[in-house]
């Protein structure tokens, strides 16, 4: 059913973890769904230096959280934007279609986290929505892949 | 790397005596029961030893055993052939908020016909309660249908009480015995119900193979129409090698019940004991002693249970879940709320069902390992970073 990156990212998942004093912290997901993920970010100098992730959730959960932080470590806080819940998933070589929305949590959560960041600096980022009610979103995500 | 299959409630493996008695139905007596010429007369007459077999093992007669293609058209075949058949006396339909999909799935599409369908809920630990059947009963209902027992958390529910109940008021009664079958003594007199599926696959039979017990004098539709087999009402060429496969899988099944059951609940309540003794914030789900002796469903505070299965199947373990990603939906098992357990938690279950080939090593090695694979998605969890704070 999972690929062997996702399996890989599972089962290794890379940068998991937490920061204190993170730059910006974001959660999305709740537990009613059964995922919830939570990313860290220690960005210095509009650069992301650090990521960490913690996630609640399926193998799918586990590994595009893990995904998502390799895919947005090093990078500007423009490039982190541009990663998609498409890249997370291209990255893994797919998931199954009932999964496609652990990528897209993914993706808010980053989004999330950037927002933090932005929150606590009075800074705006271009092209950044706040965090989006997540409980209906999560459900018309289940209800397309049906 | 030793595999340890844990999961005898999803589906168990044929017994070599059951294929051996199976292999010559496939091969060289191929015959069809219904035509006329030797090779086929005997097929009838094996298909006929086996329906007595079966008959007698569950207390019935020869002609209240009806084969089909398993515990799903069973489930479908009982409520939906006596929905159509009785609608003349009334629409209603008793059923548990348990039950499993075969059964909750065909009510919800009675209820789109137009029939009224009366869900029931359970206590704690998964009982329905005798006494909410009797309330619920109204002059327009013609059906109950309660599980024998659970598949998820296998609660035994009190089905001899909920049948008097039945008899009583006149209104007809079929379980759902898929997971009880060959597992607990069944006597579908003493359990006073009207109908009863069962499927072979559950007890080391072949599957695509199940039985409904119709008592004498209940009127159903059939489900499938053509030829005349099984007394004109369930067409289609008869499974013989699974007919025959079927009956041989529940003899022996029901000879070694007592002496597995010994050992199964050994097992069981060692590693429900293991658990619990090894770790933290987890709950036994179902009955502590009303249940199948080879059931086992605990919840996992802060972790989900699909990661938790494919960090067993790493280990080599094979077990199941009722978290949303197992369960193929959004929500996670419907058994699992309707006992109360709060969504998250109910995302976190774990489903250990044994066979009797298993050992007290496959055991402890579950419970060498389970421990350290809870923690590991434990650290991972932001539940678990939050509750840690909170409790600091």
């Amino acid at each position: 059913m999972y690929s062997e990156k996702v399996m890989d990212h599972f089962m290794n998942p890379r940068n998991m973890g937490e920061i204190e004093n993170a730059s910006g912290v974001g959660v999305v997901g709740n537990p009613k769904c059964g995922d919830i993920m939570k990313i860290y970010l220690d960005i210095e100098d509009g650069i992301i230096k650090d990521v960490k992730f913690k996630t609640f959730g399926c193998g799918a959960a586990v590994a595009t959280s893990s995904m998502a932080t390799e895919l947005v470590k090093g990078k500007t806080i423009e490039e982190a934007l541009k990663v998609t819940n498409k890249a997370v998933m291209e990255a893994l070589d797919g998931l199954p279609p009932v999964k496609v929305h652990c990528s897209v949590l993914a993706e808010e959560a980053i989004h999330a986290a950037l927002w933090d960041y932005a929150q606590k600096n009075g800074i705006e980022i271009e092209g950044l929505k706040p965090p989006v009610d997540h409980d209906d979103h999560h459900h018309d995500i289940h209800e397309d892949d049906e | 790397m030793h595999k340890i299959y844990f999961d005898h409630a999803a589906t168990t493996s044929t017994r070599k005596e059951v294929v051996d008695i199976m292999l010559p139905y496939f091969t060289e007596s191929f015959g069809n029961p219904s035509s006329v010429y030797e090779i086929a007369r005997k097929n009838k007459q094996a298909v006929d030893e086996a329906r007595q077999k079966t008959a007698d093992l569950l207390g019935a007669d020869f002609n209240e055993i009806y084969f089909t293609s398993g515990g799903t058209e069973s489930d479908n075949w009982a409520i939906k052939g006596v929905a159509e058949s009785y609608k003349s006396k009334g629409n209603h339909i008793i059923t548990s908020a348990i039950e499993h999909h075969a059964v909750l799935h065909t009510c919800q599409y009675l209820e789109s016909k137009g029939y009224e369908v009366t869900y029931l809920p359970v206590d704690e630990y998964g009982q329905v309660n005798p006494e909410d059947v009797r309330k619920a009963i109204k002059d327009t209902t013609i059906l109950i249908s309660i599980m024998y027992a659970n598949n998820e958390i296998g609660t035994i529910q009190p089905i001899e009480e909920i049948g008097r109940i039945a008899k009583e008021r006149g209104v007809l009664f079929h379980t759902d015995a898929v997971q009880a079958m060959g597992h607990i003594p069944i006597d579908v007199k003493k359990a006073n119900v009207d109908l009863l599926s069962f499927s072979g696959h559950k007890f080391h039979g072949p599957k695509g193979i199940g039985a409904l017990y119709i008592r004498k004098g209940v009127r159903i539709k059939p489900l499938l129409h053509g030829g005349a087999q099984e007394r004109n009402r369930r067409a289609g060429t008869e499974n013989v090698p699974g007919i025959v496969g079927l009956a041989a899988a529940l003899e022996l099944a029901i000879r070694d019940m007592e002496e597995n059951n010994k050992k199964m609940l050994e097992l069981r309540d060692y590693i429900i004991r293991g658990i619990t003794e090894r770790i933290e914030h987890v709950k036994l789900n179902g009955h502590p002693t009303k249940r199948l002796p080879n059931n086992i469903n605990f919840t996992f505070d802060f972790i989900e249970g699909e990661s938790l299965l494919l960090l067993l199947d790493s280990k080599g373990i094979y077990c199941s879940s009722g978290s949303a990603c197992t369960s193929g939906s959004l929500d996670p098992s419907h058994v699992l709320l309707a006992i109360g357990l709060p969504h998250e938690r109910a995302h976190g279950s774990l489903r250990i069902t044994l066979g009797d080939e298993n050992t007290k090593e496959e055991a402890d090695y579950l419970l060498e390992v389970l421990p350290s694979v809870v923690q590991r998605l434990r650290d991972m969890s932001p539940l678990y970073e939050e509750f840690k704070r909170k409790n600091k």
